[in-house]
């Protein structure tokens, strides 16, 4: 008997348990220390914002930073609109070419999130599947995934995205090497990332391999494989929830990254990062909207998003508390 | 101890022989290696003696072997690029990446390592909250990020330390260093505070959630059962039960200050290995790019294995039983 | 004869987020010098947290909310932090539950004892080397010379709890709060442990505050036993007596479910249902919905503490001339 024990009645609540789903959620410890976080919600709202109103650019934006035809270099170098020389018909001012900022910034951030996401979601099913097959097969099939594993985990994920993403980029024939770009980096992150959720699932896999209904699947003649799926999965949902979050602000920062390098990417269609890297040539001139905005952005981004995964992560994790 | 030492040896030259591999594929396999060294009218029969003489035509594992062979002496070939012997190209500019990694994560454990311990002592003191706030905000900011915003501050507003290069440096040998000029040193605050801020707080974070977990344990309540104070049940139970992990982690975040020095050196020009690769990457100069993987390859597998060691220092449980001896130490 | 340890209306709250929860509710006891009280109860009764409440080492959100705790007429239940430290290990010593895990794994055994019989005391490093090296002696570590140089890993779990045991001995404390000493162990070194313990506080005259679930242990060491139910002690009497003739309905179905050796019963007595969850106790009697005397007056009032035969039992049969009292 300890401390724990008696934390563990307390938060028991069988007694209080309504039938209604719904409020079965609103009475959830996960609701309750959602709303109890200011700066949790705090961030869901942040990154609601930033995620629809990236998502909606095209509706929403002012201008369309994609059409070359509509730029002027008239237009050029307007600082935002409260400085002196700013006009709000550009908010945030515009770069060298005369584009808007704020719609850049828009397209930046649909382009960062959706390469952001992509990629967590292919490292997510490359990290599931091994873990899996790594997990249920064990044998050589295990230690080579593992070992695998092991070694690339002593290296940073940014590194090897970025050897993975400069190495592509040099083996793609030249005139392949712009259209695949975005492929390319969706790819080298999610090749980075993939470790996390291959152990995860991996330790759950054999957790349930050595329980009695998988040998009773062999009786009854369903192939066990597809029978673990079902009951590995939803176990392993809160850690690769979580997992998939915290990776999530990682891998925005990792594309950020490559693109600053010029190594993400392509500039005709510029990510957050990209924007970020133009700016930074006019730094020096007294430009400084150019790189500042975008990178207040990324910057806000990846805080609301990593806020929300440590969030996720003590609130499924009760030990953590 | 030995037969440990000797697995981690051989651990660590599979990992080399693998990247080596990945290294020698990227070599020979992407483009024609004759194409980047000749002309476009070089004719067939000259092109088929290149090849010959080069050693092209050999089979695969000879060929392997020869590029093993001289990585080990440290010959890559000609850099397209610079036109000159890749191993040169690297002895040039390592010092520059070595003094700015040493520099930064030297700065990293002096700074994260106290504030990790003080924020798991004083989970909920003010001075605790604004660390973890402060770091949170480090977590979230990329590197390349902290690096425009110190240069838009520090050199553009302020104009009180430069941004770019390594400022007048000194050499002893191949060896060429900042730290002994005023301009160096200047030339190195930014770009060092830059790459240490990430692993500061990432080391701070570390070490106060390991503390936190050590703090928790039974054999630090009987030992406040005990009535020993609370500077021996934190400073010396505490802490050295908190190093092992902390050894291991910050052992790999050292290398992860190699990686970003990519970012930095990018942001502040600095003359290291990290801009040469990116430049590597850009012009396609794949004699130096194949180099950089190994060197970097390289250095982890060092520092993986220092960090062993050091584990195996730490941690008496590791050192008997692996040793089979009751008595080490 | 005075009483070493004295707690009266000790109360432990937990801060939830749904109020407080009390988890020790209003326990008074007495232990005398060199005696050896049995606490018993099911997990979660509050055994636990009220011998951290006595060392001082409440967890937080866990607090002492009321009540008393005196150590030879001294109240310590508030002193400031630093001279409650003093008192732990000089005056009060504890043995907790795991052996494997209360000693540090990365200090040798000898450094452990060395360094908390010279925070005890002036003794200086070799003095206190010879020390350790006699409590290991005493707690019957063979080999103690080569012994106290190695590390706690290298220890067999029975020999790990030796070492605790030297360790809570080490500065020669008038109480010690053996908090489920033998759950962790194996059977047969359970019953050379216990008799260890007993032996060394004989010997020293220390008393003992044995906080089990196994009433095994407590019938063959303690002197008097306390029997806690839902966060309040429901009997308290000599041992023998709650053992043989127990008074409260709870004791009764503790006792019944014990096996006895060389006894043959019909079958084990089961109590029916399961201790209330600190969030349900019901009012009255925290016992009444399992109990099978229960009246009207169990639901609704609390009993206190009154002399039942030889003991005294808070329960409401026993209600009789007597007015109620705080053991």
């Amino acid at each position: 008997m300890s401390v724990d024990s008696v934390a563990a009645g307390a938060s028991g609540k069988e007694a209080v348990r309504r039938p209604a789903s719904k409020r079965r959620w609103r009475d959830s410890d996960l609701w309750w220390s959602f709303t109890r976080s200011k700066l949790t919600v705090v961030s869901a709202v942040v990154t609601a914002v930033i995620v629809v109103s990236a998502l909606l650019a095209p509706v929403i934006a002012p201008y369309d930073p994609t059409d070359l035809s509509s730029l002027s270099l008239l237009d050029a170098m307007i600082p935002p609109a409260w400085e002196a020389d700013g006009s709000w018909s550009h908010p945030f001012g515009t770069d060298d070419q005369g584009r808007d900022m704020l719609s850049a910034i828009l397209y930046g951030a649909r382009i960062s999130l959706v390469v952001g996401a992509a990629s967590v979601v292919l490292a997510m099913l490359l990290g599931v599947a091994l873990g899996l097959v790594a997990g249920y097969f064990g044998g050589w099939l295990d230690t080579v995934i593992m070992r695998l594993a092991d070694v690339q985990l002593s290296f940073p994920a940014i590194l090897i995205a970025l050897l993975i993403d400069g190495v592509a980029k040099t083996a793609l024939p030249r005139d392949l090497q712009s259209s695949a770009a975005i492929a390319v980096v969706i790819g080298a992150i999610a090749l980075s990332y993939w470790v996390h959720f291959a152990r995860t699932v991996r330790g759950s896999t054999l957790v349930e391999r050595g329980k009695e209904y998988v040998q009773a699947a062999y009786v009854t003649g369903v192939h066990p494989l597809a029978i673990m799926l079902r009951h590995v999965l939803p176990n392993v949902l809160g850690p690769v929830l979580v997992i998939a979050t915290i990776n999530l602000a990682q891998a925005i920062l990792t594309e950020a990254t490559l693109s600053f390098l010029g190594l993400g990417v392509p500039a005709t269609q510029p990510s957050l990062g990209t924007l970020i890297r133009i700016g930074n040539n006019f730094l020096f001139s007294g430009e400084w909207w150019i790189a500042m905005f975008p990178g207040a952005t990324l910057a806000l981004l990846a805080l609301a998003v990593n806020l929300l995964g440590d969030w996720l992560r003590d609130a499924l994790n009760p030990k953590l508390r | 101890m030995i037969a440990f030492v000797i697995r981690r040896l051989v651990q660590s030259v599979f990992v080399m022989l693998a990247v080596a591999f990945v290294a020698f594929a990227l070599f020979n396999y992407v483009g024609d290696p004759i194409n980047n060294i000749v002309g476009q009218d070089t004719s067939l029969e000259d092109r088929e003696r290149l090849r010959q003489e080069l050693g092209l035509n050999d089979p695969f594992p000879v060929q392997f072997a020869r590029f093993v062979g001289n990585a080990v002496r440290g010959e890559f070939g000609m850099s397209y690029q610079h036109a000159r012997p890749v191993s040169h190209v690297i002895l040039e500019r390592l010092p520059a990446t070595l003094e700015l990694s040493f520099v930064a994560a030297a700065l990293a454990l002096l700074i994260g390592v106290p504030m990790g311990i003080y924020t798991g002592l004083h989970r909920h003191s003010a001075l605790s909250q604004v660390f973890l706030t402060v770091s949170l905000i480090g977590v979230s900011l990329p590197t390349f990020l902290i690096g425009i915003l110190l240069i838009l501050i520090f050199a553009v507003l302020l104009g009180w330390l430069p941004s770019f290069g390594r400022g007048t440096t000194i050499a002893f040998g191949w060896w060429t260093t900042g730290l002994l000029t005023k301009e160096g040193i200047r030339a190195l605050i930014l770009p060092a505070v830059t790459l240490c801020l990430f692993q500061m707080t990432l080391i701070m974070r570390l070490v106060r959630a390991e503390m936190l977990e050590v703090l928790r344990t039974d054999y630090i309540k009987f030992a406040r059962a005990r009535g020993l104070p609370d500077r021996i049940v934190n400073f010396g139970h505490a802490l050295k039960n908190t190093l092992v992990p902390v050894i291991t982690i910050t052992g790999l975040q050292l290398g992860s200050v190699i990686a970003f020095a990519v970012v930095t050196e990018t942001v502040f020009s600095w003359p290291g290995v990290g801009l040469m690769f990116i430049q590597a990457v850009t012009a396609v100069d794949i004699p130096v790019m194949a180099a950089y993987l190994v060197l970097v390859a390289f250095f982890f597998v060092v520092i993986n294995l220092v960090v062993d060691l050091l584990y195996y220092i730490v941690d008496p449980r590791l050192r008997i039983e692996r040793a089979g001896a009751a008595h080490v130490g | 004869m005075t009483p070493l340890l004295e707690v009266s209306r000790l109360r432990v709250e937990f801060a939830t987020r749904r109020g407080p929860l009390v988890a020790v509710d209003d326990i008074s006891f007495t232990i005398a010098p060199g005696e050896v009280l049995g606490v018993v109860g099911e997990s979660g009764a509050g055994k636990s947290l009220t011998g951290a409440a006595i060392i001082g080492l409440l967890e937080p959100p866990g607090r002492i909310a009321g009540g008393e705790i005196r150590l030879a007429g001294r109240r310590i239940d508030n002193l400031p932090p630093e001279e409650m430290r003093r008192i732990r290990g000089r005056e009060i010593g504890a043995i907790f539950q795991d052996p494997l895990t209360s000693l540090n794994p990365l200090y040798t055994v000898g450094r452990q004892l060395v360094e908390t019989i010279r925070v005890h005391s002036s003794l200086g490093g070799r003095e206190a080397r010879e020390h350790a090296l006699q409590l290991l002696k005493e707690v019957g570590i063979p080999a103690a010379e080569q012994r106290i140089d190695q590390y706690p890993h290298q220890f067999s779990g029975g020999m790990r709890q030796r070492v605790v045991i030297a360790l809570a001995l080490a500065a020669n404390p008038r109480l010690i709060i053996a908090d489920e000493p033998t759950t962790a162990l194996d059977v047969s070194i359970q019953a050379q442990i216990i008799a260890l313990l007993k032996r060394l506080c004989r010997e020293h005259g220390t008393s003992v505050m044995l906080v089990t679930h196994d009433m095994g242990v407590i019938a063959e060491t303690a002197d008097r036993v306390a029997v806690m139910y839902a966060g309040r002690i429901v009997e308290i009497g000599p041992v023998w007596e709650v053992v043989h003739a127990p008074q409260h309905p709870y004791t009764v179905g503790l006792m019944g479910s014990i096996p006895i050796l060389g006894e043959t019963r019909e079958r084990l007595v089961q109590i029916e249902g399961a201790m209330p969850r600190l969030t349900a106790i019901p009012p009255g009697c925290p016992f009444n919905p399992r109990c099978p005397h229960v009246f009207d007056r169990c639901r609704s009032e609390r009993p206190e503490l009154v002399p039942a035969g030889a003991s005294r039992a808070a329960c409401w049969l026993h209600l009789g001339a007597e007015r109620p009292v705080h053991a």
